[in-house]
């Protein structure tokens, strides 16, 4: 229970250090809640209609974006971060990039199935 | 200095653009006709981000080398690592047959949690540094690195499970205690209890490597324990799930980072994933839960084929011979591939079958279950491979009121997905499951290794109907066969 006040407590403290909130000045949480709430939106709106049968490609496109993580790896590796952070960075840069890359080809093969099939139509 | 035009809001705005290129680009691949420059847009958004990063912190002196330390090259070290997963992801990529798709689509979903764990755990060694609680940056930070940590590792094993019960190398749905309701619990548990002591109260080296160490081996072990016992028959959600996961790590890393860009293509990702779930849920007729907590059938071995005959007792076999016959007098045929289809890689000889009819002047269609297969839209793409063109392929809803004009229609390794206990027993597990209703066709041909239960471990009462035949064989040994008879006819 303890453990769950101090939590709180903290929380609340962050909560409340940037509530001089003057214009411009919103601390980045707020923001960030604000970009997560519309892009969710926008997300559930987009792939609402998809057809099934693009559902694999949508999947394993989707799946190279969350390789996004590879912008977050690459600042793991700067001056800002002591060398064992880079070091985790750079499994990050290596795992992240696999999985952009990798990603991306494979939609792309894919896709071209059912491109080359519409050609002979 | 004009500050609008500082490197900062530079590379902001080109987040911008590639957030959009995001957006747009999963717009276009919902697209059939667009689907490929959609996945290229998104492609260019990548490239545009990984650039404006490299380029900011180039500028702002973050990757230069550090005095002191052995020849740390940050800028080297991570072009190297760069180069190295692409050639490496390249590879897998234009490696991997078609066939295997699933499970590499699942590998590379959890490389992506994995990269997201890293970037939460990299912050560990900077409190270790500045001797402070994670959390001296913020409750918000330090909840977004116990998050970046739980579900990137959670995202990995899982995916990692995934990948091997698709492969066909795993499938168990328990390791000792991995896999049981109250050991995930337990895990849990050990996960917050050592993320709140991780961020919030450790602030010596010691403290902080030993609560973060044991926090991520929680959340991997916990990765195990809740993909387990998903049965195979499941994993079209286990694998949207994961990708969904891997978004929602993705998106965590954006707080740690408070940068935009992560929250925005993680959330996207986050948000397809869930929606894919529920679909196959809907499928299925399940609950997420339900799915979650598997169980269905997996008892009973899990494996799919190989058990034993469940005492039907007027079955109609068929052969090549016969099956010829019945196709070469048909006008109209169905196909209703299933995983079985896949297992046996006889996409091909389907599409050569369909070829032959078609030149008779029989019309063929493939009846799609979108469940049918290992993952959303398995059986689209293993088509697809084969050229069959897509107007072909129906869904259910579009096809189940044709199936009683149907002369013939011939069931490729599908099992659960055309069972009519579905809608004929309220008590069947699968009961109100959409299922295709085959057996309203003249003829139902099923071809099948066994006439064993598939996934679900329930009888199906189509293999005895009066108007079914059963052709038990490998799927691409008995089109093989039926394509040699019918060009003999």
């Amino acid at each position: 229970m303890n453990l769950f006040l101090a939590v709180a407590a903290q929380a609340a403290e962050a909560a409340s250090a940037p509530a001089a909130q003057e214009s411009g000045n919103l601390p980045f949480l707020i923001v960030g809640l604000w970009v997560l709430l519309l892009s969710i939106f926008v997300g559930f709106e987009v792939i609402q209609k998809v057809p099934p049968t693009l559902h694999t490609p949508l999947m394993s496109g989707s799946n190279a974006i969350s390789g996004i993580t590879i912008v977050g790896s690459l600042y793991c590796v700067g001056n800002d971060y002591p060398l064992s952070a880079g070091i985790l960075g750079l499994i990050a840069i290596l795992c992240a990039m696999i999985n952009v890359v990798g990603g991306f080809v494979v939609t792309d093969r894919m896709l071209g199935m059912f491109s080359a099939k519409g050609g002979k139509k | 200095m004009l500050a609008m035009i500082s490197m900062t809001n530079v590379v902001e705005l080109a987040y911008m653009a590639s957030s959009l290129l995001f957006i747009l680009g999963i717009l276009k691949l919902g697209k059939v006709k667009t689907s490929k420059q959609g996945n290229l847009w998104a492609a260019y958004g990548m490239a545009l981000a990984i650039g404006a990063t490299m380029l900011l912190l180039i500028t702002r002196g973050d990757w230069d080398p550090r005095p002191g330390e052995w020849a740390y090259q940050s800028h080297a070290l991570a072009i190297g690592a760069m180069v190295l997963g692409s050639a490496i992801g390249w590879w897998l990529a234009v490696k991997v047959p078609m066939t295997s798709m699933p499970e590499f689509v699942a590998f590379f979903n959890g490389l992506g949690g994995a990269a997201s764990m890293f970037v939460g755990l990299a912050e560990v060694p900077r409190a270790v540094e500045r001797g402070q609680t994670l959390s001296t940056e913020g409750a918000d930070f330090a909840i977004a690195v116990i998050l970046a940590v739980i579900i990137g590792a959670v995202t990995l094993t899982g995916s990692l499970v995934a990948y091997a019960k698709l492969a066909g190398k795993l499938n168990k749905s328990r390791i000792g205690p991995l896999g049981s309701q109250g050991f995930n619990i337990l895990l849990g548990a050990v996960c917050i209890g050592a993320g709140a002591w991780g961020g919030f109260f450790a602030a010596d080296p010691m403290g902080l490597w030993v609560s973060n160490g044991l926090l991520t081996l929680g959340a991997l072990l916990l990765g195990f324990g809740l993909t387990l016992p998903i049965g195979g028959a499941d994993m079209p959600v286990a694998i949207a799930l994961l990708n969904s996961y891997s978004g929602i790590a993705g998106m965590t890393t954006g707080f740690i980072l408070k940068n935009n860009l992560l929250i925005v293509a993680g959330s996207l990702v986050g948000a397809s994933g869930i929606i894919l779930t529920q679909i196959m849920c809907k499928a299925m007729n399940r609950s997420l839960t339900n799915v979650l907590v598997g169980g269905m059938g997996e008892s009973a071995g899990g494996g799919g084929g190989g058990q034993k005959d469940e005492g039907y007792t007027k079955v109609k076999s068929t052969s090549a011979e016969e099956l010829a016959a019945v196709l070469d007098a048909a006008t109209s045929v169905i196909f209703v591939p299933g995983y079985g289809l896949a297992v046996a890689q006889a996409q091909h000889k389907v599409r050569e079958l369909a070829g032959l009819l078609e030149k008779k002047g029989c019309q063929v269609r493939y009846a799609i279950h979108p469940v049918a297969g290992r993952m959303p839209g398995h059986m689209n793409i293993l088509l697809a491979e084969a050229d069959v063109p897509y107007e072909q392929l129906y869904e259910l809803d579009r096809i189940n009121d044709d199936f009683k004009n149907t002369d013939v229609v011939v069931v490729l390794g599908a099992n659960d997905v055309c069972n009519p206990a579905a809608t004929q027993d309220p008590k069947s597990p699968i009961a109100g499951m959409p299922v295709l209703t085959v057996w309203d066709a003249r003829t139902v041909v099923v071809v099948k290794r066994s006439l064993a239960s598939g996934y679900a471990g329930i009888r199906n009462e189509l293999f005895q109907m009066d108007n079914s035949l059963m052709f038990l064989a490998d799927a691409k040994k008995a089109l093989e066969d039926t394509i040699t008879e019918l060009k003999a006819l």
